[in-house]
């Protein structure tokens, strides 16, 4: 397949330099496929996709009948990142974790940076996912967020921006290891040639970071995840994490509390439950505590947890530093803990509760992007560039009516990655979700979810709104490293396994 | 393991039985209506007494024809023990129970689900029925096999034996039941060719057709249901089936077999007991109809005990005292 009818356009390629030649990164890549015979290509892209429908690598979409299943398109061009640019971004996640980390205990203790006015305090007051009962807890080892998915996208700029955080419950992890299982399958002589860092070890990372949350006098934590169930989006990465891990996946109702702990229903009796990975969020978790009228969640578990004889993660609360507005205080957050300036810029953002920004929006719509502050997966938002007069309108009668709830960026020009269309390579755009794991220390996921957003023209790269996913290669810059990294994983898998 | 995740494994071996045992029926009827003398009318209703949905048939189609009864039996998405609702029923159960079992098993059941419903939408078992049927009963073999060969032998795998073999002693039950009913009933073919070729048909859909002649050679009608209600041997026979549940169920429980702590425990056993000491001639006495009967209801009571002792979700009423409190008092 020739690469030279690959048009670059006006947009910044990851794979291809503004020459039109191919990145250094990426040149083994690019001469593997310039060697394959043409038609090559989409005969491996319809394996891969026969793979994913056997295998059963789903999710539901919301909004259609229940039980719809759909497999997130897969695109065999993986997104490459050279190992420099790499270890900036690891530092600029870490950095911000940490410093987020920070801000959340901070807000359910002292509330130091709102008496200091570096985050206005309205701002926290009218934030939904700030719990009230999470007020003066101290979850174990300290730590909050331990689970981050961040969304991370290039400007035209050639720079790398934070889109949003991810504090809650991100999902996507089995993707990537899924989509690496599938690609080396796929082009076994380009990972011969390339040093691609290992992500398999995702799960065995995962689980030794739940089991050192659990209780101290605990000898060896029983450790599970907590789905919805069989009809959650995500719940084939429930059913697939549990599985990698060698741990229990539960429902609510297979968990009751008694005597001041959490335990789990088996064929012979009561097991105590020390560490719970829960894929439910705070408002389902516990009716009790927070949602009445939930039957996801366990009743009691909140008293529980706040006597330490049982941990989750991630800590329920921690959605508060989630939410699109707090966004935008990022940079001073990390200044005001750790004295540091970010790493990884903000993309530059306008927050609707201030009057002068609040003008700027609705005067510019036609030019900007506008985010619900507690929105996922790509609802309540609008593109302005892309949107009908009509729709405008009606968005900004939202906006006036609750200003606190939005905020809204300059439309990116995001990169692109070559992508498979019709037996062709074209642009398309592309997002990259980094995951980062905080126990004992923080840890990111050397690769992450490179989402990509399928239609042509298309900035939205939500799996529930048209987009797919591509494997992410993050390369070594020491050879020598990066074998003793596959190793490592590769032992530690097989320990997985047997356990 | 967790009462729910021992339910869906249950159910999922469960109803690919039923799946298959589905196949069987209706393969088996297609074939014998090809050699049955011209005038002597179809037989279709008896499969749809077999299945126990007579009612819930009635009530949606006309006639019991060919068409009709396959349909219903086959792709009918409304009647839940058709093979394409037993597959999404397995593979529901499956899908909530992924990290417990196999790649392998759930790669097979999921492809098994897509070959039924791609078989549905094409229009496939009009044009070669006996295909479909074929593949069916393959795929769910393949499924038993993977079960056997990657899936550790423990609590789970029994719990998945557990159900296989209640559902398939039940389905033998009724396959005897409702041919013997009916073929009695045709009194004027007793000892026709046409009577032999429908016993070979009965034999046929439990797949011990060329077992049975190893065993007992002849066609004998007295034989074939000593056959397939007392062999201890042929995989298919009820009381073959029912030691290997009782087997499972005293490997998941731990209670030594021939003793019992669990009501479907002492039950199990005395049915064990009674298929391994009665003779044909006895359970024939009173009349075949009644003793498949009193033994489908000893069955149920059976599947109904499992659940309640093992697989419902109680609440914990004697609280249970945490481990790590014990230990410590012990030390103070």
């Amino acid at each position: 397949m020739k690469l030279s009818e690959y048009e670059v356009g006006n947009f910044f390629d990851e794979m291809f330099g503004e020459n039109g030649r191919p990145r250094a990164a990426a040149r083994p890549l690019a001469r593997n496929i310039e060697s394959l015979p043409p038609g090559e290509l989409t005969i491996r892209q319809s394996a891969a996709d026969r793979a994913l429908v056997q295998a059963g690598i789903t999710f539901n979409v919301y909004g259609e009948s229940a039980g719809i299943e759909k497999t997130l398109p897969f695109d065999l061009v993986p997104r490459i990142v050279a190992a420099t640019e790499w270890e900036r971004i690891e530092r600029g996640l870490k950095q911000r974790i940490r410093a987020l980390n920070l801000f959340i205990d901070d807000l359910y203790h002292d509330q130091k940076i709102l008496k200091d006015g570096a985050v206005p305090r309205e701002i926290i007051a009218s934030s939904k996912g700030l719990r009230q009962q999470c007020v003066g807890m101290n979850p174990p080892r300290g730590v909050w967020c331990h689970i981050t998915g961040t969304d991370l996208v290039r400007h035209s700029d050639g720079q790398i921006y934070v889109l949003e955080d991810n504090l809650r419950c991100p999902s996507g992890v089995s993707y990537v290891l899924e989509n690496r299982r599938l690609m080396k399958s796929l082009f076994p002589e380009v990972f011969a040639a390339s040093h691609i860092r290992p992500v398999s070890n995702y799960p065995i990372r995962l689980r030794d970071m739940l089991e050192y949350l659990a209780p101290e006098e605990v000898t060896s934590p029983r450790v599970v995840l907590l789905t919805p169930g069989i009809y959650n989006s995500a719940y084939f990465e429930h059913s697939f994490l549990a599985q990698q891990m060698g741990i229990e996946l539960v429902e609510g109702s297979d968990l009751v509390v008694s005597d001041g702990y959490v335990w789990m229903r088996t064929t012979k009796g009561f097991e105590r439950v020390d560490v719970i990975y829960r894929r439910i969020d705070d408002d389902f978790l516990d009716p009790e505590s927070f949602r009445s009228d939930s039957v996801l969640g366990v009743p009691g578990l909140m008293e529980v947890y706040k006597s330490g004889n049982v941990a989750l993660a991630n800590a329920p609360g921690t959605g508060v530093a989630d939410d699109k507005v707090i966004y935008a205080y990022v940079p001073r957050i990390i200044k005001y803990y750790l004295n540091e300036e970010i790493i990884l810029p903000n993309v530059p953002t306008y927050i609707c509760a201030e009057a002068d920004d609040l003008k700027y929006v609705l005067e510019h719509l036609g030019e900007l992007v506008v985010k619900a502050a507690n929105e996922s997966g790509g609802y309540g938002m609008l593109v302005g560039p892309h949107a009908k007069a009509e729709e405008c309108r009606e968005f900004a009668k939202r906006i006036q009516a609750n200003p606190r709830n939005y905020i809204a960026q300059p439309t990116l020009s995001l990169s692109r990655v070559p992508t498979l269309v019709d037996g062709r390579l074209e642009g398309r755009h592309v997002d990259l979700r980094p995951y980062i794991l905080y126990g004992k220390e923080i840890f990111v996921v050397p690769g992450g979810l490179t989402r990509v957003a399928l239609k042509k023209g298309s900035l939205v790269v939500n799996s529930s709104q048209g987009g797919g996913s591509k494997d992410t290669w993050v390369l070594a810059d020491n050879p020598m490293a990066a074998e003793k990294e596959r190793n490592d994983a590769a032992g530690e898998t097989t320990a997985v396994n047997r356990t | 393991m967790l009462s729910r995740v021992a339910d869906s494994i249950y159910w999922m071996s469960r109803y690919v039985e039923r799946a298959e045992n589905v196949a069987r029926f209706v393969d088996v009827n297609l074939n014998l209506m090809l050699d049955a003398p011209s005038g002597t009318g179809q037989q279709w209703q008896p499969l749809v007494n077999i299945t126990g949905d007579h009612a819930d048939f009635t009530k949606r189609y006309e006639e019991p024809t060919q068409h009709n009864v396959t349909q219903f039996l086959t792709f009918d998405r409304d009647n839940p023990n058709s093979i394409i609702s037993c597959l999404r029923a397995a593979r529901e159960n499956a899908r909530s129970v992924r990290e417990i079992i196999s790649s392998e098993m759930w790669l097979q059941l999921n492809s098994f689900y897509l070959m039924v419903n791609s078989a549905a939408a094409s229009g496939k078992l009009v044009d070669s029925p006996h295909d479909f049927f074929s593949e069916v009963k393959l795929a769910s073999h393949l499924f038993l096999g993977l079960t056997d060969a990657t899936m550790t032998h423990g609590e789970g795998w029994h719990f998945g034996r557990l159900g296989r073999m209640l559902e398939r002693a039940d389905k033998t039950s009724r396959i005897l039941d409702v041919k013997y009913f009916i073929l009695l009933r045709s009194a004027a073919d007793v000892g026709t060719p046409f009577d032999d070729v429908q016993w070979a048909a009965v034999l046929r859909s439990a797949s011990a057709f060329e077992m049975y002649r190893k065993r007992h050679g002849r066609i004998a009608p007295k034989s074939i249901v000593e056959f397939l209600l007392l062999d201890a041997e042929f995989p298919r026979a009820i009381r073959f089936c029912l030691d290997s549940a009782r087997d499972s169920l005293h490997a998941i429980t731990g209670t030594p077999v021939g003793t019992y702590r669990k009501a479907p425990e002492k039950l199990l056993g005395q049915l064990c007991s009674d298929l391994a000491y009665v003779n044909v001639d006895d359970a024939i006495a009173d009349g075949l109809h009644e003793y498949l009967d009193t033994l489908q209801t000893k069955m149920n009571l059976v599947s109904g005990g499992i659940y309640e002792t093992l697989l419902a979700k109680r609440v914990p009423e004697a609280r249970p005292a945490p481990k790590e409190k014990i230990q410590k008092q012990k030390q103070e």
